[in-house]
């Protein structure tokens, strides 16, 4: 091997080196670290009567980290699915009226079972299983609950 | 490199670089017994572009709130892949960047590379170093630790001694009556914003300045630097200086990952301040001379606010040198300049020892003129006399 060549090389290796040892730390750096999510199976939603669940005939709820959407459908028929759409992430709301889920976003709509039935949304929305839990005491009403299915 | 020819055109007629290139090419670099000094900007600049890209860097996590700076600096360190080292890198980063912005301070001033006409690049200069240490002092309270906390209390307390605009003044930094979180969204917006946008404008304008005039030759070394080739700036200088930055980046490196920052308590307003509370090491020969002067008042003005206003006194002097140092302007080199000079270093250097109760910061001076000679050995453009032409003498390899 010359001299010239051989310097070269080293060079190149070096200042190689000396770039990989100051960029690798800042990759790793600007890679947010894996944090795991506070998570639950399952939640207290209130009683049946909740005003705000009588007034809109929906509520949100904090499932962990994630919203979930508890609709009142009808008299005794609560249902609950995952609140993000499926389309861009926006958080859903329940139109008494048309009696659909839709999102404000994009004009998203999603009947009672979940499915995606009008706009862009590619995949229904995730059911969760709701429970009425009869009252502890008389005079009490019975609550919600509701689970990952 | 026909593609890279070809590259350099397409911009060249885009940009017109060659006036640019050429004029670097021509560029050259006074040789004399202190051209070591010329390196002492450059390595400032470097520590000085670290911490814009750390401090950067750092904003992905950091969260200014009195609730959570504490928390996020904590998950930053413990969680974040090289969290710990990157605020380590800014935190070194930060005192080595005042230390040779002082060391550049020092070794101008004692060439007198402040006579006409670079009266304005001096002036930049020493604002940049105001800047720098407004840069520390905002810095500081950031990770809203108690040490962090205890220090801008007192620092910013000082402040309110000083006749007529004190309490304004206090206020002013506080962003109300006491350090709260007020006060930390406010030296927040100072450190990441107010502080960047004012020393880009003011670097710029250093290093244009420095451009424009070249390197200064001191009075004392003109007859050498004429016998002396000059170093040619590209690419004889240049790859002094970019040895230079490397060797900086090396002692960062081993500093920041040999000795991590502490990140220490999370601050309590409602704790009492601990022994041992002290500024930054470079505020120490300030809040030293404050501890020597006793309590009490003349004509309302508390005794504190004298040695205060005569820092600020001392701050203008130095902003205004050369307009008070007359001789230099006809490249005389007056001893008063000198001796003055050389008392402020001593009372700088002797009061952070007195503070410390230490000699380290004797030693750090004597460290530094050592290094300062060692490298300027190192880095010595040839004597023409030493029988070769242009660039570093050929070594034989054993």
């Amino acid at each position: 091997m010359e001299r010239r060549s051989f310097l070269d090389w080293f060079l190149t290796t070096t200042i190689g080196a000396l770039a990989a040892s100051v960029l690798y730390p800042v990759v790793r750096f600007i890679s947010p670290p894996e944090v795991p999510e506070a998570s639950a199976n399952q939640v207290e939603a209130g009683p049946v009567n909740d005003p705000e669940l009588m007034e809109r005939a929906f509520k949100i709820l904090r499932f962990g980290a994630e919203p979930v959407i508890l609709v009142r459908a009808g008299e005794g028929d609560f249902r609950a699915f995952t609140a993000t759409c499926t389309h861009l992430d926006c958080i859903v709301e329940f139109r008494r009226q048309q009696g659909v889920i839709f999102c404000n976003c994009h004009s998203g709509v999603f009947d009672l079972t979940g499915r995606n039935v009008a706009g862009p949304p590619p995949r229904p929305l995730t059911p969760f299983r709701v429970h009425v839990v009869p009252p502890a005491g008389a005079g009490q009403p019975a609550t919600l609950v509701v689970e990952r299915a | 490199v026909a593609r890279v020819r070809a590259a350099y055109e397409w911009l060249d007629e885009r940009l017109s670089l060659t006036p640019a290139v050429d004029k670097l090419r021509e560029k050259t670099v006074p040789s004399h017994r202190f051209s070591v000094y010329y390196y002492l900007g450059g390595v400032t600049l470097f520590f000085f572009l670290v911490q814009v890209v750390t401090g950067i860097l750092l904003m992905l996590y950091y969260r200014p709130s009195a609730q959570e700076a504490f928390e996020s600096v904590e998950f930053l360190m413990t969680t974040v892949p090289f969290g710990w080292l990157m605020r380590s890198v800014h935190s070194w980063s930060a005192h080595l960047t005042v230390f040779f912005a002082f060391l550049h301070l020092a070794t101008v001033f004692f060439v007198r590379a402040y006579r006409r006409p670079r009266e304005l690049t001096w002036i930049t200069g020493v604002l940049l170093l105001f800047l720098i240490l407004a840069f520390g002092f905002s810095g500081y309270l950031l990770p809203w630790n108690q040490l962090a906390f205890f220090a801008t209390k007192v620092g910013t307390e000082i402040a309110g001694s000083v006749p007529v605009v004190g309490e304004w003044t206090v206020r002013f930094l506080r962003g109300g009556d006491r350090v709260t979180g007020g006060t930390l969204s406010r030296f927040y917006g100072w450190h990441v914003a107010i502080l960047p946008a004012l020393t880009t404008v003011l670097l710029l304008v250093h290093l244009l300045l420095v451009q424009l005039h070249g390197m200064s030759v001191p009075p004392g070394q003109v007859a050498t630097a004429r016998r002396r080739r000059p170093m040619k700036f590209f690419p004889h200088y240049a790859l002094r200086d970019l040895f230079a930055w490397i060797a900086a980046l090396g002692v960062l490196a081993t500093l920041a990952a040999l000795f991590p920052w502490e990140l220490g308590d999370k601050a309590d307003p409602f704790a009492p301040a601990f022994a041992d509370i002290k500024p930054e090491w470079y505020f120490m020969f300030m809040f030293e001379t404050l501890k020597w002067v006793p309590g009490g008042e003349v004509a309302g003005v508390a005794y504190e606010a004298f040695p205060i206003m005569f820092f600020g006194l001392a701050g203008l002097i130095v902003l205004l040198v050369p307009f008070l140092d007359r001789g230099a302007q006809d490249e005389r080199q007056r001893r008063g300049v000198t001796v003055a000079g050389v008392a402020a270093v001593a009372f700088v250097v002797g009061m952070t020892a007195l503070g410390y109760r230490s000699l380290v910061p004797l030693w750090a001076l004597l460290g530094s003129v050592a290094l300062l000679a060692l490298l300027g050995w190192f880095l010595r453009e040839p004597e023409p006399g030493d029988g070769h032409r242009g660039g570093a003498k050929p070594r034989e390899i054993v």
